[in-house]
């Protein structure tokens, strides 16, 4: 470094500069963040999300491999008794486990502890899947402190035997929607973080401190040419309304500027028979020009088909 | 300029890396451009070509912003290290061949990113969308060759001093390798919750202010006073820009978060550090306005001068959204609106575009020796894309007020999305001419290459008169 010599001084006090910034942006945050608790919304939102939503080496392409299911169990998987609905979160053989369970310490210390004491999910592993519940504890002051229980270790519950007793109908494709979500730039228009202006009133408080633990990736967003959909499910719980939109937009919402989103529902509909898009699109313009009353009917998605993870996706933001 | 990469680095002629960058910046700007015009038609129009994954606004929009920002803009820079650096070394660059290599690898490895993008593999994660063995190839194979280049050339300068120009380009090239490294944490290590969100907008935050604004004022620093004759006005002003670029421009990440649950001090410390940024922004404009001084009419007549002294004027509106948009009070209204995102093309399109495209000009022009091929066609590259631009800028400013009072009055989102409709078409209008103009610019630098007059031994490109 011989003739940078001369600017020994410069350089030193370049490197106490930057350092110094780094120190205030990214080292004194950290504290602040280190200290945050999960709450209710963080659990379950990990849970069902899954470990990762964007690029990840399980499923490179954003396809839908190895994802988790959320459950709604009305039966006991073990005994095939009758029992309270109850959400469960599956995570079959092979599927990496959530966050929280991977590195309980960022729960936050008070979720972290019951998660692993009265949880036990320090027992779960990837090789055997996992079945996890969320789960509460009363507190002193009355208000209750939700931690994860592995029910694989505190019920023996499996995998296969929860997805069985839920039925394809109570089974949510949430965590594979979620990655849609982030493969198709959703979130180039619509955000998941309302505002501080009076838009709370629309469309819903804006998210707590502790309600992100555990999620990758936020997707925030940043650019609000559509609605903010952080609690969307909240405002409209309609499939078939969410399927119209899907599917073509202006069917419901005849000035909606968003792109359709046919391509998802793949080459066959639920019978098995293939989708004529062309077909589709051109009574669809005829329709547009007045030469039809009512526009085509919207196929029904197969059960195993994008548009039904992202829908299930979408109805899961509360 | 493929049978350089294996040949010994005294055969290279002296510049070769440095047109080579030149014309894949160009390449890659009229593709993102063209990128960028197509997506705003679906903005417009959002039946025009539909239904297809790849043609698909969601999977297309990143692919603009990387086509633009590490195709272009960061290309641009990198020919504009490899031609001022030595030449304010009063040297040569220290390798040819490596810069011939970096400017492969940084082709090839955009090619290969932008690919995934286009087919969904990304991480969801604004700016930092690139998978993670992305963002390695970009700091190991683009960034730290360009660095090494850069370093070396410096220390076998043969002056005793180091002009403004390269403090920022030797500083530039170490912060945004840190950067990268440091702002995709979250993807090597797998950080979750508000630490990966807050780390997407550092990164984004400390790309735009340690690397584009820094480099794209280094290099007007170098372009005016070259070209007009004048000295630099103050040397002491660069210093105050320097230091307190590196300072302030580094510190106020948070500010791009403020309607998150971040904690209050870093927002509040965030808001001011972010209105300080107005210190090296009026050190940059004050310091080249006035070394312009007894020079203006070049601002007419000449096309380079022309071009750097629009981009410092540009910095000004830019700089004044920049230092006040962040506070709390003028936030609440214009955050996620489409002012942010006319604000955002002033900062790329305005300011750092039209330094850069004064620098490849001016270096395409010496380095090859050739006048430019026509000064109408100069002309009309100017003129596209100042009006394309200031098109695009103003409807966007529009559409964001209409959109920012439609937040604050609870107006049906329906509503602002209609009334937004014409500024929207305004908005392709603008970018199309912008395609267009960068076209022209493509054509008019290859027939530079090919049919441009010769420039003698020891002139400037611009003392030679236009033949067309």
């Amino acid at each position: 470094m011989v003739n940078f010599r001369e600017y020994k001084i410069g350089a030193r006090f370049f490197g106490i500069a930057l350092g110094g910034s780094m120190c205030i942006t990214l080292f004194l945050p950290s504290f602040d963040f280190r200290n945050v608790n999960a709450t209710e919304v963080a659990l379950d939102k990990q849970l069902w999300a899954g470990w990762e939503s964007g690029f990840n080496l399980d499923d490179p392409w954003l396809r839908g491999d190895h994802r988790p299911l959320r459950v709604t169990l009305k039966v006991d998987p073990k005994t095939g008794q009758p029992m309270e609905a109850t959400t469960a979160y599956v995570y079959p053989a092979g599927t990496r486990m959530p966050n929280g369970v991977d590195h309980p310490d960022i729960l936050g210390a008070m979720v972290q502890q019951l998660s692993l004491d009265k949880g036990r999910i320090s027992e779960a592993n990837e090789s055997q899947g996992a079945v996890f519940l969320l789960s509460s504890e009363p507190q002193g002051d009355g208000t209750k402190q939700f931690y994860i229980e592995d029910a694989s270790a505190t019920k023996g519950w499996t995998p296969d035997a929860v997805l069985k007793a839920a039925g394809d109908e109570n089974t949510y494709h949430a965590a594979y929607g979620k990655a849609i979500f982030v493969r198709e730039g959703c979130w180039w228009c619509h955000t998941l973080l309302p505002e501080e202006t009076q838009d709370w009133q629309v469309f819903g408080a804006p998210p707590m401190l502790g309600d992100f633990n555990g999620e990758s990736p936020t997707a925030f967003g940043s650019d609000r040419k559509a609605p903010d959909i952080l609690h969307v499910g909240s405002r409209n719980s309609s499939r078939e309304w969410m399927m119209m939109h899907f599917f073509n937009p202006r069917l419901v919402q005849p000035y909606s500027i968003m792109p359709r989103f046919d391509y998802l529902w793949g080459k066959v509909d639920a019978k098995g028979q293939t989708i004529d898009y062309d077909k589709w699109r051109s009574e669809y313009n005829e329709y547009v020009e007045g030469q039809r009353v009512t526009p085509p009917e919207v196929p029904m998605y197969a059960s195993n088909s994008d548009a039904r993870a992202l829908i299930d996706f979408v109805l899961s933001l509360k | 300029m493929l049978k350089y990469l294996f040949a010994k680095n005294e055969d290279i002629p002296d510049g070769a890396a440095a047109v080579y960058f030149g014309f894949s910046a160009i390449t890659w700007f009229v593709i993102g451009t063209g990128l960028g015009a197509f997506n705003a038609s679906k903005l417009a129009f959002p039946d025009f070509v539909t239904g297809l994954e790849f043609v698909s606004f969601g999977h297309m929009r990143q692919v603009h912003v990387h086509a633009v920002i590490i195709g272009w803009i960061s290309m641009a820079f990198a020919m504009a290290m490899m031609y001022m650096t030595p030449a304010l070394g009063n040297t040569k660059l220290w390798s040819e061949k490596l810069g011939v290599w970096n400017a492969l690898l940084w082709n090839v490895g955009l090619s290969l990113g932008l690919t995934l993008l286009w087919a969904g593999m990304t991480s969801g994660r604004e700016y930092s969308d690139f998978p993670w063995f992305i963002d390695l190839y970009v700091v190991f194979l683009v960034v730290m060759p360009l660095g090494i280049n850069v370093w070396k050339t410096i220390i076998h300068r043969k002056t005793q001093g180091i002009y403004t120009t390269n403090w920022f380009f030797a500083s530039a090239v170490f912060m945004v390798g840190v950067v990268f490294l440091v702002g995709n944490l979250p993807e090597y290590f797998h950080l979750t919750g508000l630490t990966e969100a807050y780390l997407t907008w550092w990164f984004a935050h400390n790309v735009l202010g340690l690397w584009i604004t820094p480099v794209a004022a280094a290099i007007a620093y170098y372009t005016i006073p070259k070209v007009s004759g004048n000295p630099l006005y103050s040397h002491r002003i660069g210093h105050l820009h320097f230091w307190s670029v590196v300072v302030f421009y580094s510190t106020p990440a948070a500010h791009h978060l403020m309607s998150a649950p971040l904690p209050e001090w870093l927002k509040s410390f965030a808001s001011v550090e972010g209105v300080l940024i107005l210190v090296p922004a009026v050190a940059f404009v004050s310091n080249i306005l006035l070394t312009m001084q007894g020079k203006w009419n070049m601002f007419v007549e000449n096309l380079e001068i022309r071009f750097t002294v629009t981009a410092c004027l540009m910095a000004i509106p830019l700089n004044m959204q920049g230092g006040f948009q962040q506070t709390r009070a003028i936030n609440w209204y214009i955050h996620g609106t489409g002012w942010i995102v006319a604000h955002a093309h002033l900062a790329l399109l305005g300011f750092s575009t039209f330094a850069e495209v004064a620098a490849v000009y001016l270096g395409l022009q010496t380095l090859m020796k050739r006048k430019l091929y026509s000064l109408t066609l100069g002309n009309l590259h100017f003129w596209f894309l100042l009006i394309g631009f200031t098109t695009y800028w103003v409807s966007m400013t529009i559409a964001g007020l209409i959109q920012g009072a439609g937040k604050i009055y609870e107006v049906p989102y329906i509503d602002v999305v209609m009334a937004e409709h014409p500024y929207m078409i305004a908005r392709w209008i603008g970018g199309s001419l912008v395609f267009t103009g960068n076209c022209v610019w493509l054509y008019n630098m290859w027939m530079t290459a090919r049919a441009g007059t010769v420039v003698p031994e020891g002139r400037m490109p611009h003392e030679l008169a236009y033949e067309r």
